[in-house]
């Protein structure tokens, strides 16, 4: 009798334990939905299913985006090989990646070394650079237009300067390296704030034990700050990087690619092959290339910074 | 002080005012012509206006559909930002907490999404979003917001999974004994915990969607949804070399975000700073 209790007690405990794990189960699988839920779906929807998708649509053909699409193989891939176009625009992205890095990073750590020397005003200073990256690539391409189309030669004449009377935006040559000189005001006070936040953090007593052992601001500069900032540089060349090979908008205002398509970088023209001349498989292709570019590069460029870094 | 000291310290300043005249030249370029009349800005781009003329002002204004405009870009990019956050912090709170299979390898996906250029994705998106689906004639601006919090959660998710770690989990114990339910401790707890990268999270977001261009002006093909970057594109395409046109429409252009800079620029600033750190 005592043990048929037991039992059945037992057996009740069991039932209303399993019913507890149920039930705080469908609440933790409620919980997930409620708090990954949104954010899985927008990035679905977004990016993995259109990723996806890309891949499927250059192994297609159409004629146009609303025909229907036949499978053709590696047609797109082949097409994007032989569009010299593209290689040309491609080239020339590399070429402006190269410049700009290497001045962005340049420009942007010099005037952090600036604005953390001490002076009374560098506070206001660092506000002042940051200005330009308030305002996107298109309206500061507008903006630029004016200083190289009308500003630079009214100065050129008024002070007899024959390189400024020029129009920059006129000469293939001079075309590039506006957009250069353009992308270097822009960005190198993003980077100027991400070299601040680096510059803060070398231990003072460092600098002031090189200093004591007779090592002059060139060398303390070189030997010291230098190695300790390549946390930093990861990051600014990261980012300058990727920005230098996905730009458009500042492309797009300032030169429209033009004169003669000199300044077409490889962004435009993957746009210009699927809108305006509505071929997306090719251009997706092309897309696809680009991508995979950006993540060899890019990935090259973290494994090795990262193996330059030293501990303080 | 030296006298090597003074000519050293004469030289960062020399240096630092030369920069700072070729960082803010265009912008009191744009002032100035703003009041000016054609021939004066072919003449002399200069000089200050010999009289002050708001007329374009009001003609841009009108010409660019302004308050529509700006009201478009306004809603479209408060309304991303909000949701980007709020989604975000709920996700990266979820992945912190309860760091199951599923959980490591989507934040792995996330972190890994975000060396796709937005060029390698953009040509799907229009072809189903519009070709396919048609809902780009349908509903631009929500499918707008949607796409962005799509683009902007990879970023905003992890910079709040790098900070959230540093938040003690003791708290919430405290809480969950006082009988909030993780809804609720979420959202009284946590969140509010969460402020600095919020605010770090919400700038860069409102800077990035405030100016972007190329996402909507494949997404916006009407005039009346227009947002302040694809407006100015229309209009410099109307008004080529038009400048007492131009320089005004730019200038109301760059103003909103630059009054904003103007009231916010410590955490502006500094919220980059955090940003840059994680």
């Amino acid at each position: 009798m005592l043990a048929k209790k037991v039992d059945e007690v037992s057996y009740h405990t069991e039932i209303s334990q399993k019913v507890i794990r149920r039930k705080r189960n469908l609440t933790s699988l409620g919980n997930s939905m409620l708090f990954l839920g949104p954010s899985t779906i927008f990035f679905a929807i977004t990016v993995v299913i259109p990723f996806i998708y890309g891949i499927y649509l250059t192994l297609n053909k159409m004629d146009s985006p609303i025909d229907a699409m036949v499978f053709s193989g590696m047609l797109n891939y082949v097409n994007a090989f032989k569009d010299a176009e593209f290689w040309s625009s491609l080239w020339l992205t590399i070429k402006f990646v190269v410049a700009t890095v290497f001045f962005v990073n340049l420009v942007g750590f010099g005037l952090a070394y600036l604005v953390t020397s001490g002076m009374k005003i560098q506070n206001s200073l660092r506000t002042a650079y940051f200005t330009p990256n308030l305002i996107g690539g298109l309206v500061l391409g507008y903006i630029w237009q004016f200083v190289f189309v009308q500003s630079l030669p009214a100065l050129g004449e008024k002070l007899g300067i024959s390189w400024l009377k020029l129009g920059w935006l006129g000469d293939p040559h001079m075309a590039f390296w506006a957009l250069v000189i353009v992308t270097i005001w822009q960005t190198s006070g993003y980077m100027m704030i991400i070299f601040i936040a680096g510059l803060i953090s070398i231990p003072k007593d460092l600098i002031e034990a090189a200093k004591i052992d007779g090592a002059g601001a060139f060398r303390r500069l070189i030997n010291i700050t230098l190695p300790l900032m390549v946390p930093s540089f990861v990051v600014t060349i990261f980012l300058s990087l990727k920005n230098a090979f996905m730009v458009y908008d500042l492309n797009f205002s300032l030169t429209k690619g033009g004169p003669f398509n000199s300044t077409l970088m490889v962004s435009m023209h993957v746009v210009n092959k699927a809108f305006v001349e509505a071929n997306y498989g090719t251009g997706q292709a092309e897309a696809i290339i680009l991508f995979l570019i950006v993540a060899i590069v890019t990935g090259i460029q973290v494994y090795f910074s990262k193996k330059m870094e030293v501990e303080a | 002080m030296t006298a090597k000291k003074i000519v050293a310290s004469t030289f960062v300043y020399l240096i630092a005012f030369i920069a700072l005249a070729c960082f803010i030249f265009p912008f009191i370029l744009l002032m100035i012509n703003s009041f000016k009349s054609n021939g004066e800005i072919i003449t002399n781009p200069f000089s200050l206006p010999s009289h002050w003329d708001f007329a374009h002002f009001s003609d841009v204004i009108a010409k660019m559909n302004f308050l529509v405009t700006f009201k478009n870009s306004l809603l479209i990019t408060l309304i991303s930002t909000l949701l980007i956050v709020f989604f975000s912090a709920m996700a990266a709170y979820h992945m912190v907490r309860k760091p199951t299979k599923y959980n490591k390898i989507f934040f792995t996906i996330l972190v890994a999404s975000m060396v796709i250029p937005f060029q390698s994705l953009m040509i799907p998106l229009i072809y189903i979003y519009g070709a396919k689906l048609q809902l780009i004639d349908l509903i631009p601006i929500p499918l707008l917001i949607c796409f962005y919090i799509g683009f902007g959660s990879a970023l905003s998710i992890f910079m709040f999974h790098g900070f959230m770690k540093s938040i003690p989990i003791e708290v919430e114990e405290a809480a969950r004994i006082d009988g909030c339910n993780t809804l609720q401790t979420f959202f009284l707890i946590v969140f509010p915990m969460l402020k600095p990268i919020t605010v770090t999270i919400a700038i860069l977001n409102v800077l990035w969607i405030w100016n972007d261009y190329l996402l909507p002006s494949l997404v916006l093909n009407n005039e009346t949804v227009y947002t302040m970057p694809v407006q100015m594109k229309v209009f410099n395409g109307t008004y080529m070399n038009n400048w007492e046109l131009l320089i005004p429409a730019i200038l109301l252009t760059v103003l909103p975000i630059l009054i904003m800079y103007m009231i916010g620029q410590k955490s502006i600033i500094n919220g980059v700073m955090q940003g840059s750190i994680k």
